[in-house]
């Protein structure tokens, strides 16, 4: 069987539904996809805490550290669950509110291990891939600062 | 060897990379950091709390205890918010 990983780093938005076709095409052993969706979200609830509406994030990545941390997760799920296709697209430039940031599909023949496995990619893209967010708002623009939330919940994978 | 800074140490130190050579005494991660402090204003601003700051060694994370020697590329940055 082919390993089925498809990992994307780009400017350009990108169609969640024509990805989940691609990672399913002319496949009859995929029974569950389970699909982890970021969007820039706007409103009044912006990440950096200072009460304006966030207008955009501007996304920056380590070209060529990114693809490398986003495979190696991917391998290390395919290792650790019996899963069908991976498929990983992680957005950067500048990014709206409503726009997707990034999408994780997992691919199984049952639920249980799609589910754990876009939970253990989307934890660990968190706290170890490199990228850094910053948000625009009507008052300026600054870098959002990671929580350790992100690295409590990427820890709770490791294996001792 | 090459370093690479990116996010808000890049802009601290007001570039994106350069080629540097420390001196010898300088052997890990973290005396690194202690050595690249000491080349102007902006880099002591951009390395002023070093435990915040992550790296990577040929595009692998690694600690401050880490030994640099044969190192091509050693990137500076604060931790990710990806995702």
């Amino acid at each position: 069987m082919t390993s089925n990983v498809t990992i994307r780093i780009q400017d350009a938005d990108f169609d969640v539904s024509s990805e989940i076709a691609a990672l399913t095409a002319s496949r009859t052993d995929i029974g569950a996809v389970v699909t982890f969706s970021g969007i820039c979200r706007g409103g009044q609830e912006n990440l950096s805490g200072s009460g304006d509406a966030t207008t955009a994030l501007t996304l920056e990545h380590y070209p060529g550290m990114a693809e490398a941390e986003i495979a190696r997760h991917a391998e290390e799920a395919m290792t650790r669950w019996p899963l069908t296709g991976v498929t990983i697209v992680h957005r950067v430039g500048r990014i709206l509110p409503g726009e997707n940031i990034m999408v994780v599909l997992t691919a199984s023949a049952h639920r249980q291990a799609a589910f754990q496995a876009a939970e253990f990619l989307m934890d660990y893209l968190k706290a170890h891939a490199p990228f850094w967010k910053r948000e625009e708002t009507a008052g300026g623009s600054s870098w959002i600062a990671a929580k350790t939330d992100d690295d409590d919940a990427a820890a709770r994978w490791d294996k001792n | 060897m090459k370093v690479v800074y990116f996010a808000w140490v890049r802009e601290r130190i007001g570039k994106a990379e350069e080629t540097v050579e420390p001196p010898a005494a300088v052997r890990t991660v973290g005396d690194l950091i202690g050595w690249l402090s000491t080349r102007g204003d902006e880099y002591a601003y951009a390395f002023e709390t070093p435990k915040v700051i992550r790296a990577a060694i040929d595009h692998t994370h690694v600690r401050p205890d880490t030994v640099i020697a044969g190192a091509r590329e050693i990137a500076f940055f604060p931790p990710m918010t990806g995702g």
